[in-house]
């Protein structure tokens, strides 16, 4: 195993794939529709229902 | 009888420990050890008087464990604010040490020493008790529901408590195995593995067994710090004892291996025990003290899972120049700027947060201590990337920029959260209407400011200063300074520096004094008619 | 719509959550880590390199006791006010046997990575005993207390075989030896031919001025002085060593 291997990898495929995936979080994240239930979740720490909360 | 097993199980430990200082190899040993036996027969005890008898008719009074699991948090909430005093303390007397080096007190209280406990004190014990307290909280509120395992979490505090006791007395004593965060020996290390699984085991099983379909973000923080500081402590602490009746071992990883495995857990021991689990604070506090939700959710998913992908990588910027392949160094530099964003994503999550919420910052000096809190995150957030890049780190590096920078992160964003979140938490663990003081809140707010503020402006001027006379060149061509020149130059720093500091310990003194008066249940004598209570109303 | 819905499951499922944040986590350490066991060329070729006698290993291990690293690097960078002041940049190699590694990250004193051999045993009693006394403007603690502790010469053989298991190239000779040879290096009078046919460029002689006794001033002056000794610089080729 050597330098030039490991570079050339994370030049082309590594690049690649990181990208993708950070395009792929985005997407998932700001998908149309998930507001609604995004802004649901956001009010949990509202919700406590037991008294001594 | 009940609760006798536990009574067993540490007297038995104690007595272990007895036996091992008897045959300990070393003296060091055998007098960490004798320490050890001292605290666990002294626990004896204290257990014994908690030991129930069944009434005549041969039952039990049923404990309430109906509602939240609350004491341990109370517990965990004065532990916090204890071990802070503490950390700040040693804080400011190893600073004074540096101005005035006669304040050495050889051997146990040299500088060299007092400085691990210093670093342990303020970050695993102040840091790691208010992360214990809050996530226990948070995880309880978020998923309403109360801890798993019962007593586990009792054991995770007090065993969490004794790792910190064993970590500081060794110290002191001159058990280190000089890994910069990570200096308890073997022993200590292997302790805090068994209770960092039962707090996983609790913090998990509370989830579990939650009431609401989905797992709110803050916990999503907090479970991400759980595993990866697991990690990163078992691989870098990785040794081999050279007894097991004594304190010496020496690490798996050798050189350039073990540097970059060290700074690879010393980097992500500030990503995830200073950032990930306190942004899991940040989640839950800042929209309850605000009375609004947090302000993009999904903004904070995307921080979420950037901050801890990107994290991890950052460590090489520690070792820029050094014998490490320059590509390890380059990486380390290029994911430390790409950090900037994620950092500066949450940032601007909470801060917007009081959004159509800002007037209450007149009136609520809490919700400032939060954004002060925010602010500084941004700040020692834009300032790492920067000194992350190599012509910068070539100046800054082994100078006391490096301190001010961690300084204003650690003081700024994690003492200042940790500071508003109890002040959030106290009045509502003891059930009290209000904390004893506004007044005082906003006292030790502006101190620790000012402390912060002088601290870092002085270490950035004595950090380039000295960084700048290293390389200072005469029209010959000759270096114009010797090494202890650029020592003394920098003495008015050093003396500044301490004085910031000390504003910073008063600080947590008076917050002390206004938690005990909210504890006892005091109420200021004149009740300003125009303050808002400090609780939000809900 | 099974993609999308996968988004849903991810923040529901506390599994699910525990292993993706796991892999996340994984991913940078795995990368940045583990080639630097593989990759070759991360440790230079250099002619020299040899463990540390077992006086220097307990002068090493004081030295860790005391957290020296705290306030001196051990690790010199490849800048021309560096070298001059200190010396020839640090190679990967020189520290090669050293677990853990002494590199530091703050200079509030000099760097030590070549300290060995600049400065006179006398030199570094007097000022390990009070800093003051030959610098003057020094904010060093006094480590006098080292003088006074003498050393348990029979403990050594367990810490060389520690240092064999972790991979440091202690021969079954050297580890039977050890006792003799602490002893034997700071002993001026001792028969020394096997000790020097162990350990290549070792120094023997009295190092704290006090031949009555074998003190922990004697092992730390000892690791002092052989720093950055070891490694034939004007046989290293860095056009050979570019990584």
């Amino acid at each position: 195993m050597d330098y030039n291997l490991f570079r050339e990898l994370a030049d082309s495929w590594g690049l690649v794939y990181l990208f993708a995936l950070f395009v792929g979080v985005i997407f998932f994240t700001f998908r149309p529709g998930s507001r609604k239930k995004a802004d649901e979740i956001a009010k949990i720490p509202f919700k406590e229902d037991q008294s001594n909360g | 009888m009940r609760n006798i097993s536990e009574v067993m199980l540490v007297g038995l430990a104690a007595f272990f420990a007895l036996l091992a200082s008897a045959f300990a190899v070393d003296s060091l040993f055998q007098t960490h050890m004798a320490i050890l036996c001292f605290i666990l027969a002294g626990s004896t005890i204290i257990l014994l008087r908690r030991v129930e008898f069944a009434s005549p008719d041969g039952s039990f009074p049923e404990p309430d464990t109906s509602g939240y699991m609350d004491e341990v948090i109370r517990y965990g909430a004065i532990a916090t604010l204890f071990w802070g005093i503490v950390g700040f303390l040693v804080g400011v007397v190893i600073a004074a040490q540096l101005a005035w080096p006669e304040l050495n007190l050889e051997p146990y209280l040299n500088f060299g020493r007092l400085r691990p406990l210093h670093t342990s004190a303020v970050i695993f014990a102040f840091g790691g008790n208010a992360l214990l307290c809050t996530s226990f909280y948070v995880a309880q509120r978020t998923c309403r529901a109360r801890l798993f395992g019962g007593d586990l979490a009792w054991f995770v505090f007090w065993g969490y408590q004794l790792f910190i006791v064993m970590a500081a007395t060794g110290y002191l004593l001159g058990i280190t195995q000089s890994k910069e965060y990570a200096e308890p020996e073997w022993y200590v290390d292997l302790w805090l593995t068994v209770v960092w699984v039962a707090y996983l085991i609790v913090f998990m099983g509370t989830i579990v067994r939650r009431k609401e379909p989905h797992i709110y973000v803050a916990n999503w923080f907090y479970l991400s710090f759980i595993i990866t500081v697991a990690m990163l402590h078992v691989v870098n602490n990785a040794a081999v004892p050279v007894s097991f009746l004594g304190t010496k071992s020496y690490v798996a990883f050798a050189g350039v291996q073990d540097a970059l495995t060290q700074w690879w857990y010393g980097h992500n021991a500030v990503g995830f025990f200073l950032t990930a689990g306190f942004l899991g604070m940040m989640y839950y506090f800042v929209p309850k003290q605000a009375g609004r939700p947090v302000y993009s959710y999904r903004l904070s998913i995307i921080h979420f899972w950037a901050l801890i992908f990107l994290y991890i990588w950052a460590g090489p910027h520690h070792l820029h120049y050094t014998a490490l392949p320059d590509w390890a160094q380059t990486l380390g530099m290029v994911f430390s700027i790409m950090l900037w964003m994620p950092s500066w994503g949450g940032m601007i999550n909470g801060l917007m947060t009081l959004q159509g919420a800002w007037d209450k910052l007149r009136t609520d000096p809490i919700l400032r201590m939060f954004v002060i809190s925010l602010a500084f995150y941004g700040m020692s957030t834009f300032e790492g990337p920067m000194m992350s890049i190599k012509s910068v780190n070539s100046l800054s590096h082994y100078t006391d920029w490096t301190i001010g920078h961690v300084h204003s992160g650690a003081l700024g964003w994690n003492g200042m959260i940790v500071f508003a979140s109890l002040y959030y938490l106290v009045p509502k663990l003891w059930n009290k209407q209000s904390l004893y003081s506004l007044k005082l809140v906003n006292w030790h707010l502006w101190l620790a400011t000012l402390g912060i503020v002088i601290y870092a402006a002085v270490m950035w001027v004595a950090g380039i200063t000295q960084g700048l006379m290293w390389r200072e060149y005469d029209d010959q061509g000759f270096l114009v300074n010797s090494f202890i020149e650029t020592v003394s130059a920098i003495h008015p720093e050093y003396v500044m520096r301490t004085f910031g500091g000390l504003l910073y310990l008063s600080g947590a003194l008076i917050m002390a004094y206004n938690i005990w008066r909210t504890i006892r249940g005091d109420v200021p004598e004149t009740v300003q008619q125009d303050q808002p209570s400090a609780v939000p109303a809900e | 719509m099974s993609f999308l819905d996968k988004h849903q499951k991810l923040e529901r499922n506390l599994s699910l959550m525990f292993v993706g944040s796991l892999l996340a986590v994984l991913v940078g350490g795995i990368v940045e880590i583990a080639p630097l066991f593989y990759v070759k060329n991360t440790i230079e070729k250099v002619e020299g390199m040899r463990p540390y006698t077992p006086l220097e290993l307990a002068g090493r291990d004081i030295y860790i006791r005391e957290g020296c690293y705290v306030c001196h690097s051990q690790m010199i960078r490849p800048f021309r006010d560096e070298v001059e002041r200190y010396g020839h940049y640090s190679l990967a190699a020189e520290s090669m046997y050293d677990h853990p590694f002494q590199w530091g990250s703050k200079r509030t004193g000099p760097d030590l990575a070549r300290v060995g051999g600049r400065y006179s045993d006398e030199w570094h009693a007097q000022h390990l005993k009070d800093p003051k006394s030959v610098v003057p403007e020094s904010i060093m603690p006094k480590y006098s207390f080292l003088a006074n502790a003498e050393i348990k010469p029979e403990s050594v053989t367990g810490h060389l075989k520690a240092n064999a298991v972790v991979g440091v190239p202690y021969t079954e000779e050297m580890i039977e030896n050890a006792v003799a040879d602490l002893k034997a290096q700071a002993d001026p009078d001792a028969d020394t031919d096997g000790l020097e046919e162990r350990y290549q460029k070792i120094s023997i002689r009295d190092f704290d001025g006090n031949p009555d006794a074998l003190t922990e001033l004697d092992a730390l002056i000892a690791y002092l002085q052989m720093l950055g000794t070891l490694v034939d610089l004007e046989a290293y080729k860095q056009e050979e060593n570019l990584r």
